[in-house]
């Protein structure tokens, strides 16, 4: 008996070290995918989601990571959220101010190559969207506020991000720095909304594709003209109930830092 | 116990056990008591062995596993640089010349969370459940998943450092990998958030190949040490739920690595190479319940002990097609 027992004690010994460092390993790793939830509740960062996002809980739990958004985007403002993002790693979002999105792909192309409804496939047309609504946060230091106008690169001659110009070229989206402006008073966030756009095109009687049913019904942004004494015209910037929160307008402000930026915790209650 | 009760027993961390007298069938039973009596048999090993110490027989089906593993997510890569949608997306879900595929513990992960599943992803898990229930379920992993060959890798450091006696390996207990499964699988559905996809290595790196990398490869580099130093191969075999995942539904599959107790020597070289060598068990002398058995569904198919026999005892087989390879 004395014998049997000090054969078994190491063998006994090794089993319960190996079931510790199982016990250790489950704890381990479990914790660490547990550690995701601290970016998640504590919104550490507040993303702009693609058009036809869910809610930000159901987005997260819809998004398989896959990036297929990413790859159709014509103007590549889709980007993938680093592991910093808990949850969130591998989720797309948008950085207006470096990319917006101008839906110059017309049919949503991120919602329709979405796998799995993350994006909702319920909407059709860049006005049905609700990706958040654009905030004048800096109207002190708006040009046109100022009364001022602008003159060139609306970005600069560094900036890399894109628009398309239909006048340019109706498929391809050029870069903004190849696409210089010449402006009594600046109004390039109403003249570059593509909520905008599209509602000149209607009202000219040319909707995009030939398709009434791109025509938005509501506007998004309009300039307003400020009453005072003085004899410069000034006008402010209004954001108004059809901005769905592209953040075209936040990308080609070109005050630094901006004046208009998106609040993608705003929205018009039209999200699924 | 049946033979798929006991595969399936064995995916989810039962130790093998040993064949019960009336479970072996007559004709193996003979071919274990010839070995037995056969006293030049460790002779012949020996003899073998040392033949094999000379011309190392090229392991060439990994070569060509390596290259089709490249592949897969090489397509991936200059399908999205060159802009030609060939196969969009990543290895979680992805579009094939326009076809939807999902990977199955993605889509299971996303179905638990959201609760609702559009037609496109139901579409996608479909098409990939088939293919890979046709092409064997786990070969996904090592044929695949771009985690394992980086895996390999480590493990071959791993190995070498382990011959210097510089590292040991631990095991851990295989039912952690079964745990692992339940418990991402509940978290998904109580939390609402595909909590495994955040520490998915295979995600991990198939977004870094496709999409530039970042800092989740930290992650990645510290399971790689860790199965450097600590643990051999210790994600794919105690952890990973995608493995599971995948064995289950490759549990019932045609395509099966196949061994042959008739020319076996039981030399026990196809163990030392396996990373699942709880499936081998049967190779072990006296352990085969018949003339030919069919290896179990933790099974990656990866071929190495295919390779690595010196009497061709293990073979590729597909039912209905007879043996191939």
């Amino acid at each position: 008996m004395h014998k049997a027992n000090k054969q078994s004690r190491p063998v006994a010994q090794r089993a319960r070290r190996k079931f510790l460092r199982s016990v250790a390993l489950g704890v381990g790793i479990i914790g660490a995918s547990l550690l995701g939830f601290i970016p998640v509740l504590q919104q550490w960062v507040v993303r702009l989601r693609p058009p036809g996002a869910l809610g930000e809980q159901k987005f997260l739990a819809s998004c398989i990571k896959c990036g297929q958004c990413v790859q159709v985007c014509p103007v590549k403002a889709i980007k993938l959220a680093e592991l910093d993002e808990g949850f969130g790693v591998g989720s797309p979002y948008i950085d207006a101010r470096a990319q917006a999105c101008d839906f110059s792909c017309d049919g949503l192309q991120c919602v329709l190559a979405c796998p799995t409804g993350a994006l909702t496939h319920e909407i059709n047309y860049p006005h049905e969207t609700d990706m958040g609504i654009a905030k004048v946060v800096r109207p002190e230091s708006c040009l046109a506020v100022r009364g001022q106008g602008f003159k060139g690169q609306a970005r600069g001659t560094a900036f890399r991000g894109k628009l398309r110009y239909e006048e340019v070229d109706r498929w391809k989206p050029i870069l903004v720095r190849d696409h210089p402006y010449d402006l009594e008073l600046c109004d390039l966030c109403v003249r570059q909304c593509p909520i905008e756009i599209r509602i000149t095109q209607c009202e000219a009687g040319k909707p995009p594709s030939g398709d009434e049913n791109q025509c938005p019904p509501q506007h998004a942004i309009r300039l307003e003209t400020i009453e005072d004494a003085s004899d410069t015209k000034r006008m402010r910037p209004v954001i108004l109930d059809g901005c769905v929160g592209c953040g075209v307008c936040e990308m080609i402000c070109p005050v630094e830092p901006t004046v208009i930026e998106m609040d993608s915790r705003s929205s018009r209650g039209i999200r699924v | 116990m049946s033979q798929l009760t006991r595969s399936l027993a064995e995916l989810l961390g039962r130790d093998p056990k040993k064949p019960t007298p009336d479970e072996i069938s007559p004709e193996a039973k003979q071919l274990h008591t010839e070995a037995r009596a056969d006293k030049s048999r460790i002779e012949k090993i020996r003899i073998e062995l040392a033949e094999q110490a000379v011309h190392k027989p090229p392991e060439k089906l990994r070569r060509k596993r390596w290259a089709v593993l490249i592949l897969v997510n090489l397509l991936f890569v200059v399908s999205y640089l060159l802009d030609i949608q060939l196969l969009e997306g990543a290895l979680t879900a992805s579009r094939f010349v326009g076809f939807h595929m999902a990977d199955l513990n993605s889509a299971l992960q996303v179905m638990l969370a959201y609760k609702h599943v559009v037609i496109n992803l139901l579409i996608g898990t479909v098409t990939v459940f088939i293919m890979w229930w046709l092409l064997g379920g786990r070969t996904f992993c090592s044929w695949v998943c771009p985690y394992h060959l980086l895996a390999e890798w480590a493990e071959m450091l791993h190995e070498y450092l382990a011959k210097k006696k510089i590292v040991k390996d631990h095991p851990f207990d295989r039912r952690a990998r079964t745990w692992f499964w339940i418990i991402f699988a509940v978290l998904a559905l109580v939390t609402g958030y595909t909590v495994y996809e955040t520490i998915s290595p295979t995600g991990i790196i198939s977004r870094a190949l496709i999409y530039g990398p970042g800092i989740a490869m930290i992650w990645v580099i510290l399971l790689l040490l860790f199965e450097i130093f600590y643990s051999r191969r210790a994600w794919c075999r105690y952890a990973c739920p995608i493995g599971l995942t995948y064995g289950l539904v490759g549990a019932t599959s045609p395509f099966k690595v196949q061994y042959h107790l008739d020319s076996c020597f039981h030399e026990g070289e196809c163990r030392k190479v396996c990373l699942v060598p709880h499936v081998l068990d049967t190779v072990i002398m006296g352990r085969a319940r018949g003339i030919h058995v069919d290896i179990g569904a933790d099974c990656t198919r990866c071929g190495r002990c295919v390779d690595t026999c010196p009497t061709s005892s293990l073979t590729f087989k597909f039912k209905g097609l007879g043996k191939l390879l």
